[in-house]
């Protein structure tokens, strides 16, 4: 042996094994709806940049909602799936699959929510030049040449590829990735409204600098994690911990740290400040798509990381979520009373639903997780309904977001009303929606896990929650309208399609529940 | 050395990160303090690499890095169109969403 080997020997010894490198074997086959996602992200990013101005839309058009649809395919294609590749770092399996196909179809939906063109006399609902000053002459003349841009469309892929990627992440750096992939697109997607920049702007530094502090949570967490298991791939994670009999600190503060970030991202109680403020500020038909899809993905991770890393340690983390979901289905609810402002309501709405999805969790079995998978598609597809009909009632200024104004809506505009009460009704779980079958299926099965107890808090929230839901019926229908009372906007093909099949989602999924449900009953097993 | 030590180290950095998240008030001190917030993961993934034998923590440290950057990216992107239509980088001042 001679001196420099040696000493490279002496280098690189602390770290050298027995076994020589391996190279990862990728099946490309299996990431196949995420590399489509991804890839038309990138060819988004060349139209943006070569195709002349008039081109750019049709083509982005055709890009976006064609790679979501062959994207869907390749996931059904995969169906039945068990395995984990690209090193065991990314799981394909049951849950993965499931909760990306509901990502792909709702953001087909918010996809076209935002292709939408018809309904703002202006153009579209973003804004012309996201650098020229709000108010500024620069800005009117943008405004009054027309210009409209399609730079939303590289961002709503990406953005989309992150959230496919989040379930389905096996190790805690690739989770990490798909998080910051998933949200800082997001970020930027809320501050690009066209109207009340001022809102939009500030809604994105919010959530901008709240989301950047909770994934530094989310990664020293990780960094703990991988301190005491030595890897952080969540099966390797889970082996180490049942191992070792006795818990450290260490695993704790780490759980804990990983845990703020995906509460964070699922906008529990305490960690839901920034909800409110964002889903308000963003345009609304992000604040539709970023709802629905963010939720379910984040869920997804949420779900994969404490049941298949810390799933051995659930009379550890079990206390904590008790108390996490009773404050964030009470707070949700009650708070949501106090508000007028549509958008508001909803985003507290949509922490109250949170909350009964973390009972779901609680249950921390099988049941609980098709249960909670199928709350969150049935959430999904009744929210990004909702917003699509918030995006169609306006006044002079854009969209009329104050409640006052919705008063005698039903007397004017009876379809939309009506369709915006099957939405609220879905939301409260009346019988014959959807969130109806999803609170049953999660409160079932929290039963069976032993958690009485939560079931009944979380029966008397959505008691509460429905109070706030039914009023809003109660002032479409029930009050005579006035001069103040808002116009709907009738829209194009694309929000007419994306409402007309949200509706009948959300009717269909309370009427004949079972395929889904059986669907979801085989598809409730994590790969390990 | 003990490379536990670094481990502290990356704690306390960490802590002065997330103080000052939460105390500062200009938007770009309060970002430079994730970014701290971020190495100091860094630093303990880089630590507890050298401390469990495996190259795992130095390779998330390069996609960690990448990561941040691409957060500058954005986050520089936000403040500083809320710097031009506001004169000011506090984050006390853009308050128009609320209750």
């Amino acid at each position: 042996m001679t001196a420099a080997s040696m000493s490279v020997q002496a280098l690189v010894g602390r770290f050298a094994t027995d076994t020589p490198f391996e190279l990862p074997v990728i099946d490309y086959r299996l990431l196949m709806p995420i590399l489509i996602i991804l890839g038309a992200g990138v060819v988004s990013v060349v139209i943006e940049a070569f195709a002349p101005r008039r081109a750019r839309r049709p083509l982005q058009l055709i890009l976006v909602l064609g790679s979501l649809v062959a994207a869907f395919i390749a996931v059904v294609g995969l169906a039945g799936t068990q395995t984990t590749t690209a090193a065991g770092s990314i799981a394909v399996d049951g849950p993965a699959l499931v909760m990306q196909g509901a990502i792909l179809v709702i953001a087909l939906l918010g996809g076209l929510l935002m292709a939408e063109r018809m309904v703002d006399p202006s153009g579209d609902a973003f804004a012309p030049r996201a650098s020229a000053l709000p108010g500024s002459d620069d800005e009117r003349q943008f405004a009054a040449r027309g210009y409209l841009q399609t730079e939303v469309w590289p961002l709503f892929l990406f953005a989309v590829g992150g959230m496919l990627l989040f379930p389905a992440s096996n190790d805690l750096l690739i989770m990490f990735v798909a998080l910051e992939v998933m949200s800082l697109p997001l970020y930027l997607l809320a501050g690009l409204a066209r109207r009340r920049r001022l809102l939009s702007q500030e809604a994105a530094m919010k959530y901008f600098l709240l989301g950047a502090f909770s994934s530094a949570f989310f990664l020293y967490g990780a960094a703990l994690i991988y301190g005491y298991a030595g890897s952080v791939d969540l099966p390797v994670i889970a082996a180490q911990l049942s191992g070792k009999p006795s818990e450290s600190a260490i695993v704790l503060i780490g759980l804990g740290m990983l845990l703020v970030g995906l509460l964070f991202k699922i906008g529990a109680v305490p960690f839901h400040q920034w909800t409110p403020d964002v889903y308000q500020g963003a345009p609304t038909a992000v604040t539709g798509f970023m709802a629905a899809t963010v939720k379910i993905a984040a869920f997804g991770a949420l779900f994969r990381v404490l049941y298949v890393a810390f799933g051995g340690m659930r009379w550890d983390w079990a206390p904590m979520m008790w108390i996490v979901a009773i404050l964030t289905m009470l707070i949700g609810s009650i708070i949501a009373i106090t508000q007028t402002d549509i958008k508001r309501m909803l985003a507290y709405s949509s922490i109250a639903q949170a909350g009964f999805i973390l009972v779901g969790l609680i249950a921390a079995s099988p049941a609980g997780l098709a249960g909670a998978m199928f709350y969150l598609i049935a959430y999904g597809f009744t929210t990004i309904g909702a917003f699509a009909v918030i995006t169609m009632v306006r006044d002079g200024n854009g969209e009329a977001t104050h409640l006052s104004k919705w008063a005698g809506l039903g007397k004017k505009s009876p379809l939309v009303a009506t369709l915006f009460s099957v939405f609220m009704l879905s939301l409260a779980g009346i019988p014959l929606t959807s969130g109806f079958i999803g609170k049953f299926s999660v409160f079932t099965a929290a039963i069976e896990a032993g958690a009485g107890w939560l079931v009944i808090v979380a029966v008397v929230a959505s008691l509460i929650a429905a109070f706030f839901y039914v009023r809003v019926i109660v002032l479409m229908f029930f009050s005579e309208p006035n001069d103040q009372t808002a116009t709907v906007a009738i829209p194009s093909v694309f929000t007419t399609i994306a409402l007309a099949a949200a509706a009948t989602i959300t009717i269909v999924l309370g009427i004949v529940p079972q395929p889904l449900i059986e669907l979801l009953a085989n598809a409730d097993v994590f790969v390990r | 050395m003990n490379p536990s030590n670094y481990v502290i180290l990356s704690a306390v950095l960490f802590t002065i990160g997330a103080v000052g998240v939460l105390v500062r008030r200009n938007a770009i001190i309060v970002f430079m303090c994730v970014e701290l917030m971020l190495n100091a993961a860094n630093l303990a993934f880089v630590a507890f690499a050298r401390m469990n034998g495996n190259l795992d923590g130095q390779v998330v440290a390069f996609f960690v890095m990448v990561v941040a950057a691409s957060e500058v990216v954005v986050g520089l992107a936000i403040i500083v169109t809320i710097f031009r239509t506001r004169r000011s980088a506090s984050i006390d001042e853009p308050n128009l969403l609320k209750y």
